[in-house]
């Protein structure tokens, strides 16, 4: 702290302090949530060094660490911005998972009668269905939100259990592959309409997509009148209804955006990873993207680091449990005093003196 | 068994914000701890290592936890580096796992145990990993389908709740017992219908009442199952579930029997547990090790019953009656003796409708009964 108060005596020194508030504030808060867990892990008899070695070896430490985190980070990009889109609006849609089912349901539906279809063809209707299938499942919370004044948190996460039970119900039913005894599902997908890995990587085509999503999310919300309008409303409903803001087709069209993006994760759930759809779509991905979108403010180019960082966690996991037989849970404790830590690193914002401009 | 439903619940990771300040600082971390700590390379292998990957907490009492205490025997053997993880959903996320155990840990054997790791992602893997045995849990293996470096093991386990339906049968008063099931699958239904054929082999008047809950692992389901199950008359309680801890609490807190599942839950109600139809992972798994470490090749399609050893009975408990003994221990007997079948005619399905006429039986070992899909008269409730 000292040094920084040293550096920010100059007038320049202080403006570039100011701007990089947004990323140090947080950044120092997950080292001390670091810390802290270090020292939970020496309480309990463990190394820390050891841990966060361990922790870096499996997120980031080769190739085979870096694929596998980035391939958890592909579903995490799409179903983050399903909160984080709304979230502009001040609309706070917990139930994206909901979205990501159903998109995979519809891929896995709508490929059956596409086999043979080449895919060029057969992969934009797959995704497209997924799309508007998730579009419709969370524009449902924004119309129920505009029209009825339904809160959307509740109904987007009431939304998420009935498209599980839907998914269950079709898949255990109607869509039921017959050969898919003990672990019902729809019948495969046909192999010329799966989605393949990116050239040179073990990681599929969603991580690009999703990444493409954030930017465009990114130019969406701040460079467009769109989005300009959709932040004003995100401000104050109010005020922007007497500027004349259309605030319902915003509250529609931002809503459905986000779940169009979850449905697209569920898409490359199918068709880049299982294959059909089945019971296996319902993996968390959904509530995994609440916290990212929140952690990321919001803002669609955040998301990418942060999702990269918390499927980093994730795949570090394993080699925790195997290399110092901890429980699964140890990451879990990690990731919760690292959320808390920079949750309440928010309450700090605007208030340490060495980011004010002196004089 | 298995879909996975905990980690939908757990409501997920919380993490950070990062840039890439942050990841720099976090490398600066990581180096300084691998270099310092090194644990890494304590592991040069030497002997075999074999992964285990489990889709549940590994002390779930029950599906779970029957495949860890197997791994733990493996780990007591000599020349055998065991490593595991618990908790791994069937997503992209096995397959990371399984990649990681080879790659990080040179395992060359690995049981990934839960039944929806099987398709897309260890036939996935397979062909990617030609040196690594990949042994599946569920029976899935084709010849004409399915990779050489894949095998598969199940066993008879419906026998062992068949054994259940007999103890059941000779502690229930009400003539009720019940029966908390996940899914309507196959595996699940033999499961039912062997209770109530167990039970219905001491006292025709039984009936079974089933309750699916629709998951693998949903707590609070399986205990309003349990409670509505004891409401509607039942005494004696099993189930179906990846981990049996909820509804045999629950129902011994009710004050009905129960019959155990998966593993040994008798800790958890020593006076009302009758007896369990447990998996005994521990002798599939060492006898396939040890055949590794001979060097000898693992057979690609593997099952047994209990005369195998595949499965076992928890020991009795203290409620079942000294008849009830005597039949139990005639009719297991009998089972290992060979030749024994549950289901066999005359035999109707709870809609009226034949599954086996006079005079049909079909072997623990019949591939029809793998495709059930139909509840035998005297169990109350539907497929669907």
């Amino acid at each position: 702290m000292a040094v920084l108060d040293a550096v920010g005596t100059g007038g320049g020194a202080v403006a570039a302090l100011r701007r990089a508030e947004p990323v140090i504030v947080p950044v120092l808060a997950l080292l001390a949530g670091l810390v802290v867990f270090g020292l939970f892990l020496l309480t309990q008899g463990r190394s820390p060094v050891e841990f966060f070695g361990y922790v870096w070896q499996g997120a980031f430490g080769s190739v085979f660490s870096w694929m596998n985190t980035l391939s958890r980070a592909a579903p995490l990009l799409l179903a983050a911005l399903c909160v984080a889109l709304p979230a502009r609006l001040g609309l706070v849609v917990i139930g994206g998972e909901g979205a990501i089912v159903l998109g995979g349901l519809a891929a896995g539906a709508v490929a059956l009668p596409l086999a043979g279809v080449p895919a060029v063809v057969g992969l934009p209707v797959m995704a497209g269905a997924a799309m508007i299938v998730g579009a419709v499942w969370i524009g449902l919370a924004g119309a129920l939100r505009h029209y009825r004044g339904v809160n959307e948190t509740i109904s987007s996460l009431l939304l998420a259990y009935i498209a599980i039970a839907v998914m269950n119900h079709l898949v255990e039913g109607p869509l039921r592959d017959p050969a898919s005894l003990n672990k019902p599902s729809t019948a495969p997908v046909a192999e010329g309409l799966r989605v393949g890995m990116i050239p040179g990587m073990d990681v599929h085509w969603g991580l690009v997509w999703g990444l493409i999503a954030c930017a465009v999310a990114w130019v969406l919300v701040e460079r467009t009148r769109w989005g300009f309008a959709a932040r004003i409303a995100g401000g104050n409903v109010r005020a922007a209804e007497v500027q004349g803001l259309p605030v319902g087709r915003l509250i529609l069209g931002f809503t459905a955006l986000g779940g169009a993006c979850a449905g697209l994760a569920g898409f490359f759930e199918v068709a880049a990873v299982q294959g059909s759809a089945n019971a296996s779509l319902v993996a968390g991905y959904g509530y995994t993207g609440i916290l990212i979108a929140f952690l990321a403010r919001h803002n669609g180019l955040a998301i990418i680091p942060v999702a990269v960082l918390l499927a980093g966690f994730d795949a570090s996991s394993g080699l925790i449990q195997r290399r110092m037989e901890m429980p699964d849970a140890t990451m879990q404790v990690l990731q919760g005093i690292v959320f808390i830590a920079i949750l309440m690193s928010d309450a700090v914002y605007g208030r340490l003196p060495f980011f004010k401009a002196r004089g | 068994m298995t879909d996975f439903r905990p980690a939908a619940l757990r409501l997920a990771s919380p993490s950070i914000l990062s840039r890439r300040d942050l990841l720099r600082g976090a490398a600066a971390l990581g180096g300084v701890a691998a270099l310092s700590a090194m644990p890494g390379a304590a592991r040069a292998q030497s002997g075999l290592t074999v992964g285990f990957i489990y889709v549940g907490p590994r002390d779930d009492f029950g599906y779970n936890q029957s495949h860890a205490q197997g791994a733990a025997a493996v780990k007591a053997m000599e020349g055998v580096t065991v490593v595991e993880e618990e908790n791994v959903p069937e997503t992209q996320d096995v397959q990371k796992s399984m990649e990681s155990m080879i790659n990080l840990d040179g395992a060359t054997l690995l049981f990934p145990t839960s039944f929806g790791y099987f398709d897309p992602h260890i036939l996935t893997l397979a062909p990617k990993y030609t040196d690594v045995r990949f042994q599946h849990c569920g029976g899935l293996w084709s010849a004409d389908k399915h990779p050489t470096n894949v095998g598969s093991y199940f066993g008879y386990i419906g026998m062992g709740q068949y054994l259940n339906g007999i103890a059941a049968g000779h502690a229930s008063v009400t003539k009720k017992i019940g029966f908390v099931a996940a899914k309507p699958i196959p595996q699940v239904l033999l499961n039912i219908n062997s209770f109530l054929l167990g039970a219905r082999s001491v006292d025709p008047s039984i009936t079974c009442q089933v309750i699916f809950t629709g998951e693998w692992s949903l707590a609070v389901k399986e205990a309003e199952a349990t409670n509505a199950l004891v409401d509607a008359g039942c005494d004696v309680i099993t189930c179906h579930v990846d981990g049996p801890k909820v509804v045999v609490e629950t129902a011994a807190g009710r004050g009905a029997f129960v019959c155990g599942y998966h593993a040994d839950q008798s800790s958890l109600a020593p006076e009302k547990y009758l007896t369990g139809a447990e998996w005994n992972w521990a002798k599939v798994y060492t006898d396939m090790v040890s055949a590794t470490l001979k060097g000898e090749a693992i057979p690609n399609f593997v099952r047994g019953g209990l005369a195998d050893g595949f499965i076992k009975m928890s020991p009795l408990g203290p409620a079942v009656p000294e008849a009830g003994r005597a039949q139990f221990e005639a009719v297991k007997a009998e089972i290992e003796k060979g030749g024994f079948s549950v289901i066999k005619g005359p035999l109707k399905d709870n809609q009226g409708n034949v599954v086996a006429a006079d005079g049909e039986a079909f072997l623990e070992t019949d591939p029809v009964l793998e495709g059930m899909g139909y509840l035998v008269e005297g169990v109350i409730g539907s497929t669907s």
